[in-house]
Parts: C-alpha cells; structure tokens; sequence
C-alpha cells in the first residue's frame, strides 16, 4: 500500500520487533542445548525440538534428561547447598541482585526469546513477564539480605525440586528460584518441554553471575523429567507450577516422602462485574483477564459474572472491544493475543468449545492468521453453573459468562467451582467490594484491576487450585524450616488390663459433635487401662460415619469464621478459666492414663496454650504490601475452613488444646481425634467446652484408631485440611488421601514434637490462610 | 477506495455527518456516569505499549495528523502579521519535497485558531483554502466575564468569519454539581453558534476528578456540542491520556444512545509525533476509524507540527532532522 491509500484505510501495518539476536544466541549455542549441571552445560544429548508456535519453525534442540542427568543435577545441588546456605543471606543477596542486573541488561533477549518459543505477544513479554522476573530477583535480593535478622529460627530446606509451566516460563523460574536461593537453597528445575530457551538463557546468566556451581541446575525435558524430580530421594522440597491434574499425581507422588510441597495449579477465576461499576473500565479489564497470554493463564479471569440489569449493555460492550483486538504475529509489537503455545493446546481448546451445545457463542470479529496455532477470542453468554464450560478450565481465550441478581448470588455463583485460585470484583461501591472480596473463595482478590502481580504480594491458591504462596513474606515459609533437630516420635500404645474400675461410679465418655454429646455410629468401646491394669472407663470408637456427622457439624458452624477476633478469645480465656477450675482433676486423671507424673504441669501448659491463642485470636494481624501501584495489597489471615486433626498421643490434654486453641482462634472449625492410648482426658475436656460459650460444631472430638480413621478424615471433600501429630504410621495415608481434593496437609512424618513449647507461629501459620486483595484507588 | 478527503473542499461537520442537536438533559444518565481512574490510568498507561505503527504507516498516520492539527495562537503578543504567517504554514504544513516524496499533495491543516481581534485576518488569509478559523470564545480561558458578553463574543467572532467556535465552560458549574446550569450555559452558546461549529473546551485541569469530566462531557453533548476539547493550553494539566480516554468513551456512549456523532479535541501538551501515533490510536481503538478524520477529531497544539515535519522527513531521507530546515509557523 502507498502512503496515500494507507492516509485513507488508517490501517495499523506490521510493527515487527526483530528476531535476529535471539537466534543469532541461538545460533551461539550451537541450537542444540544440553542441560545446565554443576555450572556447565552438558554434552546435547537426544531429545526433542522445540518450535515456535506462531510459524512451526524449529528454534533449537533439546535434550530429554535421563536419571543419571537428573542424579547428577541434584548431587551438584546437594553438594553446593551448605557452602550456599552458609554464604550467609548477605552474601547470598549480592548474587540475587546480580541476577536482577543480568535479567535487566538482557531484558529484550529474554523478552524476544521468551516470545519466539511460547508465542505470547512481545508487549507481554517485555513489559510485564521480563520486568516481573527481574523484580523478583530485586526483591528476595532483599530477603536474603534481611533473613538473618528477620527469620533468625528458619533455615533452608536443602535441595528444592522445581517443576514449571509453559505459560509464563521466565517468570515462573523467576517465582521459584528467587525465593529458594534468597533463603539458601539450592534448585534443580525443569521448564517446560515447549518452553525451555529462557530457562537456558538464565543459565547462561547465572554463569555470569558467577553464581557458585551447582545452586542452579536446570534440566529439560518432558514430564518423565518432572516425575523422576518428583521420585527423587535426595530432594527435599517439591514446588510445582501447572495443572490441578498433573498437581494431584505429584500430591500422591510425595506421599510419606517427607518432601515439603507446594502446588500452584489451575483455576476458574471468577470476574463479578456489579451494576455500578465502571463498565468500559471492566471490559478493558476482561481484556487483561481473558485475552492476557491467549488466556493460557492460571488465574485468567475466565468466568464473567454480571449483574443482571447491566448485563446486555456490558456484553455489547465487550463484543465491541473484542473486535478491537488484533490477533497474529507475537513479535508484532501492534497485536493483543499472539500464538496458543503449541498444537496439542489448540486442539483442546477447540475439543473443548466445539463440545459446548449450551449458550450463546460470540467470536471476536478479527482477523485470524492462516498459519500457526491460534485462536480467536471467544466470548460464550448464556451459560450455568450446570455446563461444563463453567466448571472445566479452558485455558485459552474463551470467556464464559453467566449473570446474577444479588451481591450474595455473585458470591455463590464465585464460589461453585473446585477452584479457589483468583476473583476479580467490579464496583464503585467501596463498602460492595470490602464485603464481598473476604468471602470470595480465592488467594488472591483484584478490585476494579485484574491480573495485578508483585514479588511483595503472596500468590497462591485454595482449594484445587493448590496451596503455598510465592511472592512476599509469607512466600518465605516454603522454603524455609524451623531451625532445630528432627526427633523421631515413637508409638505410644495403651495399656492393657483386666482389672475391674478404678473409680466407683460408671461414667459414660463419648464422642463430641455439634455441641451434643453423641454415642459412636458403629455402638463400639474401647476399654482403657492405666500403667497398672486397672479399668479408668471405656472410649467410644468412632468410624467413618461419626466423621461424617462431625464434619457436617463443623459445616453447620461457618458463622464461627465471621466471628471477631476478640469473641473469639473471650471463649479461649472462658474454657482456660473453665479448665483451671479443674485442673487438679485433670491432672490426676492424665496421670492415670499415662502413668507418669506430669499430670498437673501440662495441665499448666494447656491452660497457658489457652491464654496465648486467645492473646493471639485478634493480634495475628495481616500486612498491607508495598506493591508498586497506587493502591494498597491488603494479605489478610483467614480461616482455612474445617481442619481435622489427630492429636498427639503422648499429651492427651495438652496435645488436643494445642491443635484446637490456634485452629478455632483463626475462626476455624476443627474435627479433632483425641490421643489414641489415652483418650479420657479429651472426652472431660468437652464438659469444659460445653461450659465455655463454645458454638456447637466448631470443636467436635472422636476417639477411636487413628489407622483406621485417617484415610476417611483426610479423604472427606469437605475437611479443607488435615494435621496429624499421632505416633500411628499415618502421615503417608494422610497425604495420598488428602490429594483428591488438594486439601492443606501437615503432618509429622513420625517425628516427635516438644508439646511443652508453643510453636505459635507454626500453629497460627497453618490454621490460616493469606489472601491477597490489590485495591488500587484514587478519584 | 473511498473519496480522498484531501479533495474535499472543507473539514466542516456539516459536510459528513448530521450535526448533533443535543437533547434534553438526562440527569439519570449522568448521574450513573462511572469512571474508574486507576483503571483508566492502566489503560491509558499500556495503550503506547499495545499499538505501534511503522514506517510508511508511520508516515501516513503523521500525515493524517497534520490534517487534523487546529494550527494554534493565542498569546497576547499576536500580530496580524504573525497570524498570516501562521495561516501560511497552514496551508502548507509540510515541505512539498517532502510531500511529493510521500505521493501526497493538497495537504493542509485542519483549522486555524486564534483570538477573536484576530479573526479576520486569518479568514482573510485563508479565503479559498478550505481552511476555517476557529475562535476561542466565551471569556477564553477563564469564561468569568459577564454571560452577556460571552455570548456576544460568540456573536462577533460568527460575524467576523469564524466557522468554528471554542467556547470555555464555567468550570465552577461542574464544581458545584449544578448541571442545569452547564446545559443552559452550553445551549446559550451553541444557540449564539448558530452555523458555526461549537466544540465545548472543559478545562480538565480544573473540574477535580475523571468521574466530572465524564459527566460535563455528556451534559455538554447533551446540550449541543459539536466537539468536545479538553483544555485552554492555559491550564497547569492539559490534555492527557486518561482525561481523553474518559472523554472519547462519553462520546462513544452518546453516540451509541443518540446515533450523533461528536468530535474530540485534546488540546496543550501535544507536542511530539509519538503523542500524535498514541492519541490517533486511541481514537481507533476506542471510537473506530470514522473518528480519525478532521471533522470528528482535532489536536489543539502548537509546536506538534514540527516534530512531525522532522519526523516525516527522517522518513523520507534516512537521517535524522533539524527543526531549521523546516518553515516556522
């Protein structure tokens, strides 16, 4: 076209960004690559190619690592650790920050090389994923800096297995190996098979660096990769990025291994949009929602909610915009939704949408390139809860959408899904989004903005959608541990008898739920004896459907989570105060069933546990991040939900309180399994409950086998998580069955606790949740 | 192809489009009148970043952003003869070489705009080009003169040739909420219009929030504007990317409701040939190609035209320019 006819059709024209430094590094390195061991790479060995999705076109070679390759990273991991750890945070920091510089030098390589392998547009490349990561080595430069001062009782896990997706390659490397080197880690990490070439470029920037052999080490290829990594004994911490599905099998993977986890996994996001909102502002929203990275994006916006009587006018809306958007070659610097990153995504995508009968199916009306693998955006009005399509992640540029009339009904409609991972809220109305974002079922919450991210501001998941956070303060406890050596724990058993009663009149202990005192479903008891034979009563024996009505007890409770934090410690100091009342009768009674003399000292210690969950029920306060926006990132402490846990058998008072009082203090309910061998102690301790203003349903308690209870408190799909302190072998089940539905596991993997310490911030940190709500605001 | 609009004999409203008559004012309308202003700023913030025209595209979108540049003077040293000068440039805003380079010719301006004492040169100068002349208006930039005589003005500046009228709003009628009054006070003055084409100058600057501008933006269409401009040049803040987006979306919404279409003019500040690209984009992306011509869009400005005319040329020669090598308006 001449100047004159383009003066006329206004047209945008090609605005390519070059590719040629990216492929003449390629060219560099031979285009075939190796992977990067101990500060080398190694020989290219076979593998695969990998292609640019927009044009098929082969950008390099890769190798596929084998066991030995997958030894030899986490030996050179293993082996740089306690050199990396013992650098010191200082120290560690220089490195970080030299990595911040090196990303920043070479922002337009990794950015045209990020776009050439995954095909996501060069704006998104170079001004959000490059600067992003960049950010993130800034900002745990920071950490490892502060580490010493500021967690001086945390050390590193060791050797971190790190396993990463194709949608955002650089910048997840970025969220997993920041934080795990800022606090003295060391990493083997596997990109994507599609998308492995930044991984590598960091690599060659960690030369560089002159960072110390062996702390990185990046190995390619496919997910047998990522399974030996998952298998692999010398590991000790699994962080893992990518689907709820491939999350699940990891989950079940590292059952019993002791491995730390955390899994960052799909979701179906919803976006409420309120009649009152700023709808053109909304709309532009979904286009960084939906239409960011071609939707292949786990905490995309993909689920539109709109209120009923703006709905028609905001969906012309949208439809208008969506033909705005121009669709094509990702290194134009002119284009919104680049290339689907590679054939398999564009075929299930389609699968996907092809297969929907229901609604109404609008597609953008723009242009589509005759070659490579797109897909235009896709808007699909009209549907229910009920269709697939509003259940089932897409991960593409599909839009589903469906309306509601009421603030409640948008936050029902939000919170039907599996998912829990992100929520996007639209209105002036600044009492309408402070009310709704709590109860959004989600980690992360945007109000009037979406897809806001920050290294300051955890993100992360509930639910399915995964759990651990990346980014801020609370990232740090997934690479972290408590300082301290590991003790094993051994079984505690009962005693055996066959002595008539101790006591004179028969008492009737049984099992705790919704309040009421309940006989066990299967009408079973279990004789308790002391150290001597004698007879001190009989435990019911709970089974499965005694955790079921448990659990529908504690569901019965959701009122006690909206509960105010200084209520809340009014009935830790009451039971406190009910059970010192007490105290002398509990101590003679713990000392009968375990024999020994500390009967009154860990009465002492719950009632002290007591009063420091009731100090911390209204002081275990959020943060508000410094995010680099004008607005505020408020990480805000919720509840988990129901948290089920096995109480520790050696301290069958002291054991159950110290499980119970930091659970219900952050609003949760709890389903609690008393001690195993010593169960007495907790069927009292409800008549101290029933006297204390507790809520029935937000403390239930069972007695009965751990063995046999644990696969069906860790199983049930509405027990949000699972802890076990029990000195039965049952980490392991706990772990496999708590992977059907990704609920929050901790468990003690046979090691022994000191119950007469505290530990609160372990305890608060697990009964609660961090959820990030970003306000941006000003008039 | 469409009819070139460098043949057409004037870039008047009336020529493409029905004028719009304005309505009765909505207050229900304006009052449910939302504007997000961290979320526009995100907007406006990724919109240079989203789109990008090169080469000759580059070139042809200046080109386009000549024809719609009203060519600006209005200080109080204003000469009949630096007017004149002013109006020469308007013809021809860019060097003929460099025209003829780029296959283009007849290329001028969209208006000129200047004082009411000046209006008669500058139609004078322009007889036969095509060219109007637009007056600011109505107490410009203040608008604090007796209503009488802002109407008056009007009056004067019509009967003296002007066929575009830049008029200032009481901004005090936007800071007090009293829209009755803004819609009277517009229907006044596009009343005294008459023929003449009224664009309703906001002052940005000065109404305090985005959620005031998109409101005095759809009161002022709602009574009669033609165009809708940001800003004096006399303000501290003039024309900006957020204030525009709000602007443009009002105008998209009126259009929509009503099926008129009202001009945009940001005006101060727009200096450089890449603010020229952006805001031409924005017009496109927002409102669609209809709004990209002279007749529904104008930059207000002043020194923009050189940095076009140096960018135009380092497309046509490869080598960077220098402002002496162009004429000076």
């Amino acid at each position: 076209m001449t100047v004159k006819e383009i003066f006329e059709t206004m047209e945008y024209g090609p605005a390519p960004e070059s590719a040629a430094e990216a492929l003449a590094w390629l060219v560099d390195q031979g285009d075939r690559f190796g992977h990067f061991i101990d500060g080398e790479f190694t020989k290219p060995a076979n593998g695969f190619e990998s292609r640019n999705p927009a044009t098929g076109e082969v950008l390099a070679t890769l190798s596929q690592a084998t066991m030995g390759d997958v030894d030899a990273a986490v030996s050179a991991a293993r082996a740089a650790q306690d050199k990396w750890q013992k650098l010191g945070g200082a120290g560690r920091a220089r490195y970080l920050y030299a990595l911040a510089r090196l990303l920043q030098k070479h922002a337009r390589l990794f950015a045209v090389l990020e776009t050439l392998d995954n095909g996501k547009p060069i704006r998104e490349a170079r001004d959000i994923d490059v600067p992003l990561a960049q950010r993130h080595f800034y900002y745990h430069a920071g950490m490892a800096q502060l580490m010493d001062s500021e967690l001086p009782d945390r050390e590193a896990l060791g050797v971190c297995g790190q396993i990463i997706p194709w949608n955002f390659p650089l910048l997840m490397l970025a969220w997993k190996i920041a934080p795990a080197l800022a606090m003295g880690n060391t990493v083997v990490l596997k990109p994507a098979e599609y998308t492995s070439l930044t991984a590598l470029l960091f690599a060659d920037i960690c030369r560089q660096a002159g960072l110390p052999k062996g702390v990185v080490n990046i190995v390619t290829g496919d997910g047998a990769v990522g399974e030996m990594i998952v298998a692999h004994g010398g590991i000790d911490k699994i962080a893992f990025t990518g689907s709820t599905d491939v999350g699940r099998k990891i989950r079940q993977a590292t059952t019993g291994s002791g491995k730390a986890l955390t899994l960052e996994l799909g979701g179906k996001s919803p976006y409420i949009v309120f009649d009152d909102a700023d709808l053109d502002s909304a709309v532009e929203g979904l286009v960084d929602a939906i239409w960011f990275n071609q939707g292949q994006v786990c905490c995309a916006g993909s689920r539109l909610l709109v209120q009923e009587g703006v709905a028609e006018a905001f969906y012309a809306k949208l439809k208008a915009r969506m033909d705005g958007l121009r669709v094509g070659d990702p290194l134009d610097k002119c284009i919104d939704v680049g290339a689907v990153v590679d054939p398999v995504q564009l075929a299930t995508i389609t699968q996907l949408v092809d297969s929907n009968t229901a609604g109404e199916v609008y597609r953008a009306d723009t242009a589509l390139p005759a070659n490579g693998c797109f897909y235009l955006p896709t808007l699909i009005t009209g549907l229910s809860t009920s269709d697939p399509l509003m259940q089932e992640e897409i991960f593409g540029p599909v839009l589903v959408s469906t309306t509601f009339r009421t603030p409640s009904e948008a936050v029902d409609l939000a919170n039907n899904t599996r998912y829990g991972l992100a929520a996007t809220v639209w209105t002036e109305n600044v009492n309408l989004a402070l009310d709704i974002a709590p109860k959004l079922v989600a980690g992360v919450v945007w109000v009037n903005a979406t897809n806001l991210f920050d290294a300051a501001a955890g993100f992360g998941g509930v639910r399915e959608s995964g759990f651990g956070r990346e980014g801020g303060w609370e990232g740090l406890a997934a690479y972290t541990r408590p300082k301290g050596k590991i003790k094993p724990l051994a079984r505690v058993t009962a005693f055996e008898g066959s002595d008539g009663p101790a006591d004179g009149i028969d008492r009737t202990p049984k099992l705790y739920i919704g309040g009421k005192q309940a006989r066990p479903d299967g009408g079973y008891s279990q004789n308790i004896f002391d150290k001597k034979g004698r007879l001190l009563g009989q435990a019911p024996i709970a089974n499965r459907k005694d955790i079921r009505n448990a659990v529908e007890a504690a569901h019965a409770a959701s009122g006690w989570a909206r509960t105010t934090g200084h209520l809340r410690a009014q009935i830790l100091y009451y039971i406190g105060e009910n059970l010192s009342a007490r105290a002398n009768e509990f101590a003679h009674r713990i000392d009968s069933l375990t024999g020994k003399r500390g009967g009154m000292e860990e009465v002492e210690a719950a009632i002290d546990r007591l009063f420091t969950y009731a100090a911390w029920a209204d002081k275990y306060d959020g943060r508000v991040h410094g995010v680099p926006i004008r607005g505020v990132a408020l990480a805000m402490n919720e509840p988990v939900g129901i948290i089920g846990a096995f109480c520790a058998d050696e301290a069958p008072l002291l054991g159950l309180v110290s499980v119970m009082a930091p659970a219900i203090a952050m609003g949760n309910r709890t389903v609690l399994v008393a001690s195993e061998p010593f169960p007495l102690a907790a069927t009292d301790f409800y008549q101290i409950l029933e006297t204390s203003d507790v809520p029935a349903g937000v403390v239930n308690i069972l007695t009965g086998s751990h063995e046999e209870l644990a696969p069906h408190l860790a199983g049930h799909m509405n027990v949000d998580a699972v802890w076990s302190f029990s000195s039965s072998d049952i980490s392991a089940v706990i772990e496999k069955e708590a992977a059907h539905n990704l609920k929050r596991t901790w468990v003690n993997n046979g090691h022994a606790r000191d119950w007469m310490q505290a530990d609160a911030q372990a305890f608060l940190r697990a009964a609660s949740e961090v959820k990030n709500i970003w306000v941006p605001y000003g008039e | 192809m469409q009819k070139s609009a460098l043949t057409q004999p004037t870039q008047l409203p009336q020529i493409t489009h029905a004028r719009n008559p304005g309505m009765a004012l909505d207050m229900q309308w304006v009052r449910a009148v939302q504007a997000n202003t961290s979320a526009i700023e995100r907007r406006a913030a990724t919109l240079p970043g989203r789109r990008s025209v090169k080469k000759d595209y580059q070139a042809a979108w200046l080109l386009k952003a000549v024809t719609c540049i009203d060519l600006t003077t209005l200080s109080g040293d204003d000469t009949e003869d630096r007017v004149r000068r002013l109006c020469a440039k308007a013809r021809q805003p860019v060097r003929a070489d460099i025209l003829d380079a780029l296959g283009m010719d007849g290329l001028h301006v969209g208006a000129v705009c200047v004082y009411h004492d000046m209006v008669e040169t500058a139609v004078e100068a322009l007889r036969g080009t095509g060219i109007p002349v637009a007056a600011v208006s109505t107490g410009f930039p203040a608008g604090l003169s007796p209503f009488k005589l802002r109407v008056a003005e009007i009056d004067e500046s019509v009967k003296a040739g002007a066929e575009e009228i830049d008029i200032v709003i009481s901004r005090r009628h936007v800071l007090g909420g009293n829209w009755q009054a803004l819609y009277d006070e517009m229907r006044a003055f596009r009343d005294a219009c008459g023929e003449a084409h009224v664009k309703a100058i906001l002052a940005t600057g000065e109404l305090g929030t985005l959620r005031n501008v998109a409101r005095a933006s759809l009161v002022c269409m709602m009574a009669g504007a033609d165009f809708i401009k940001t800003s004096t040049g006399k303000e501290s803040v003039n024309a900006t990317l957020p204030v525009s987006l709000v602007m443009i979306r009002a105008i998209r919404d009126y259009y929509q409701r009503t099926g008129y279409r009202v001009g945009y003019k940001p005006a101060g500040g727009i200096s450089k040939a890449k603010d020229a690209l952006v805001y031409l984009s924005l017009m496109k992306d927002e409102l669609g190609h209809r709004w990209l011509q002279p007749d529904l869009f104008r930059f207000g400005a002043s020194s923009l035209l050189g940095d076009i005319e140096r960018q135009l040329e380092h497309h046509v020669t490869g080598r960077y320019s220098a402002s002496y090598r162009h004429a000076m308006g």
